[in-house]
């Protein structure tokens, strides 16, 4: 084959060297073709084959099933409560993740949890580099999962772009309807998935397949829908480019000694075409065969240096390896390193690794810390509490022999699973009444029993007769499990009234 | 402008307007806003078909959906009633004391009662019952009419001085004003209920008022002040003041005999929310 018969995209095409065809693709942020106003260039990722390439659909094999099979997990929680393992049930307030149950006063869990894996990414950014954008993240994984459906229908790289310069023909009309149409079936199912984490999963199928779901659960599948088609079939790399804050972030939080997917310059420059015999000393390794541009799914060239539009997806790693393997170089000419290293290995110094940092060890320890302080209020948390409300209005109520009554609203709350009779009993205040509402009088303490995972409300009056209205200041509420396994305390403010 | 301009750097057409050199550019509208743009004129067109949009002269359009706020809300209170009418019946049937004994209906009476007085009871005596001047606290002890459960019933029915037939009635006499004492009187009388109530005031003042205090005020408030609740009058021996406890106040009060209405609740309100506001009432805690 001379190098001048390789026709690539009807065009006659350049060796970049023996057996390698130079790919016309061009990085769709190259310095050289930017403008004020840049509309979007149309990317057409080709199939990369390799070792990230496969870890890449494993990852996505992975996160996918997480998504679709963990609303149809069980996790078996007796009579009083639903037995999906994973449920956000809004309509009883509360959160169901396998052996954890969180209330709505428990939002700080939540909290901690968004935390830890702010935390988490912090560190493996700092460590790996964007991990989490290459093989994570929802928006890049339904964008690999949609090129792999255009790919099956249109073919790689050349056919899709002959096809988008193709009039409209019958076959084209066809291909472009069934592409759309499975993006549309897999957007479905995407959006339908998500309404199953608040659902009983098997029952609002059922429903949703009958007609019978609420309206709630067909407007946010629509929704999702809608936000998967478009945001994973058409708009794609824009959305990390333009919408995502991350790429940002990230760029001011990386420093030269994460690992990233590098191209190593100081290996493979100067670049150029190769001719079958000739001698590589004094010349990089680099054929530039734009094979890492074509593969590139954010149609970036890796050469250009570190960019933030680069997600560290390694696929242009895939695709140089194979270059290097048939035109019989080392490969790892891309590879995920540092750019110190490079600056290292220009330097004539041996390349090394540094995973511990300043930057690490803090966000380890951070990491490390939140996740102890997590655990810690997770083991030792209580499945019984006590609220108190003062009332405000009035805030006190003045009888007529001079004694002063408060009134305190009490939540008492039974996080178990079983019934439980509670005592109640109050401390701290010489009070000449203690009422609760319906309940009659505390003398010493009632008993108050308490459904399974309920809130009761109670009304407690206070009254304290007038020679003790001037220490009475405080009192505190005693809430006890029967057995006196368990008790809370909540204290409580009282007001003796106007002048005293 | 008569020729197409074209900026060299951008490539972008301009609008031909010029100030010292600069041109302003005529930058296209992206494509996905003007999208969004006739999408929402579409949309609109839609609406005016689907929902009711234009004014006419005595009317309005429709629209296909017929569609009405006011009816959806009538027809949602409409379901909230069937929906409470098990309970409300319940309510209606029950007897006060029972009431208080069944948790269940308990908290639905106090449910109802408190968005009954909400609605209805909050202007005169506050959103917590606590009242004001010339009208009673609802939380305390002490009671005009009686405390007990169907006293308070009985009082939210027929109002207290109300245009009702039945209504609790009592008058306390305007002495100063309408001239059926003297000034100086009334002063004595004013330091004689001071006296009442267990505070200093001038013996000579109290002895002269003593008399009196028999002929003009025991009738209703009793020989010794404890009030009577057959004629709703306020017990002067304690604490509590509907119109003040100074000097002035009870001064004022003897001279004016001020005396608010309560408006009878029946036929406004039906047997079963007054039931559940009595309920609601002697439950912020002074019912006896």
């Amino acid at each position: 084959m001379s190098v001048h018969t390789v026709i690539e995209n009807g065009q006659r095409a350049r060796m970049a060297a023996d057996g390698v065809a130079r790919s016309d693709a061009v990085a769709t942020n190259s310095a050289a073709n930017r403008k004020l106003f840049k509309s979007r260039v149309p990317i057409h990722p080709k199939e990369a084959q390799g070792q990230y390439r496969s870890f890449k659909w494993a990852m996505m094999a992975f996160t996918l099933t997480i998504y679709y099979v963990t609303p149809w997990l069980r996790w078996d929680r007796g009579v009083t409560a639903p037995n999906q393992a994973v449920l956000v049930d809004l309509a009883h307030e509360r959160f169901y993740f396998f052996f954890i149950e969180i209330w709505p006063q428990e939002v700080y869990y939540i909290t901690g949890l968004l935390i830890l894996s702010a935390v988490a990414l912090f560190l493996v950014n700092a460590l790996f580099g964007r991990l989490w954008c290459g093989y994570s993240c929802p928006q890049t994984v339904w964008t690999d999962l949609f090129i792999w459906v255009e790919t099956k229908i249109e073919g790689d790289r050349n056919a899709r772009i002959r096809l988008a310069a193709a009039p409209w023909t019958a076959g084209k009309v066809l291909k472009r309807v069934s592409k759309h149409s499975i993006w549309l079936i897999f957007a479905v199912a995407t959006g339908g998935a998500w309404v199953f984490y608040y659902n009983d999963a098997p029952t609002l199928l059922h429903q949703l397949l009958t007609g019978t779901a609420g309206l709630g659960n067909y407007a946010a599948v629509a929704g999702l829908t809608f936000t998967t088609y478009a945001l994973g079939g058409l708009m794609r790399e824009q959305v990390c480019t333009y919408m995502c804050p991350w790429p940002r972030i990230q760029a001011a939080m990386t420093d030269i000694e994460a690992l990233s997917v590098t191209y190593r310059r100081d290996r493979g420059e100067p670049r150029g075409a190769h001719k079958k015999g000739d001698s590589w000393e004094g010349r990089g390794s680099c054929i530039d065969c734009n094979q890492c541009v074509a593969v590139c799914p954010m149609g970036i060239d890796i050469r250009d240096g570190a960019q933030l539009e680069c997600i560290n997806c390694g696929l242009c790693i895939d695709a140089c390896d194979d270059v290097m393997h048939r035109i019989g170089q080392p490969p790892r000419l891309i590879a995920y390193d540092t750019e110190a290293n490079v600056l290292r290995r220009q330097a004539g110094q041996a390349a090394r690794y540094r995973f511990v940092r300043p930057r690490t060890i803090l966000y380890g320890a951070v990491l490390v810390v939140v996740a102890a302080i997590m655990l810690l209020t997770l083991t030792f948390r209580h499945t019984l509490d006590l609220d108190v409300i003062r009332d405000r209005n009035p805030g006190y109520v003045q009888l007529a022999d001079g004694a002063v009554r408060n009134a305190y609203t009490l939540k008492l709350m039974n996080r178990s699973d079983q019934a439980r009779d509670l005592r109640l009993s109050v401390s701290g205040i010489k009070a000449r009444e203690i009422k609760v509402i319906g309940d009659g009088e505390i003398k010493t303490s009632v008993l108050l029993p308490v459904d399974a995972d309920k809130v009761r409300t109670l009304r407690v009056l206070v009254t304290v007769a007038q020679p003790d209205l001037a220490g009475s200041r405080g009192l505190v509420f005693v809430l006890a499990d029967k057995t006196g396994k368990e008790s809370r305390a909540a204290s409580a403010v009282f007001v003796p009234g106007a002048g005293r | 402008m008569s020729e197409k301009e074209v900026d060299e750097v951008s490539g972008t057409q301009t609008t031909g307007h010029e100030w010292d050199g600069i041109k302003e550019l005529d930058t296209p509208m992206p494509r996905w806003w003007l999208g969004i743009l006739y999408a929402t004129i579409v949309w609109a067109i839609g609406y005016w078909i689907v929902y009711p949009a234009w004014p006419g002269i005595s009317s309005y359009s429709h629209g296909v959906l017929n569609h009405s706020q006011r009816d959806e809300v009538t027809a949602n209170v409409a379901a909230l009633k069937a929906a409470r009418a098990g309970r409300e019946q319940e309510l209606a049937k029950a007897s006060l004391a029972d009431i208080q004994k069944d948790p269940d209906l308990l908290q639905f009476a106090m449910a109802e009662g408190k968005a009954a007085f909400g609605d209805n009871c909050v202007p005169c005596h506050g959103s917590g019952g606590q009242g004001a001047r010339g009208y009673p606290n609802l939380n305390d002890d002490v009671w005009l009419w009686g405390g007990k459960l169907t006293d308070i019933e009985h009082t939210i029915d027929v109002g207290v001085r109300s245009t009702s037939a039945d209504t609790r009635q009592s008058q306390m006499p305007a002495f100063g004003r309408d001239g059926v004492l003297k000034p100086e009187q009334i002063d004595d009388l004013a330091a004689y209920v001071v006296h009442l109530s267990g505070r200093p005031a001038d013996p000579r003042a109290v002895r002269r008022a003593t008399p009196l205090f028999s002929d003009n005020c025991a009738g209703c408030h009793g020989a010794a002040g404890k009030g009577d609740r057959k004629f709703g009058a306020p017990n002067l021996t304690d604490n509590e003041w509907e119109y003040g406890s100074a000097y002035e106040d009870i001064h004022d009060q003897i001279w004016n005999g001020h005396g608010g209405v309560m408006p009878t609740w029946a036929g406004r309100l039906s047997p079963a929310e007054i039931k559940a506001l009595a309920v609601y009432v002697h439950n912020l805690g002074g019912g006896e």
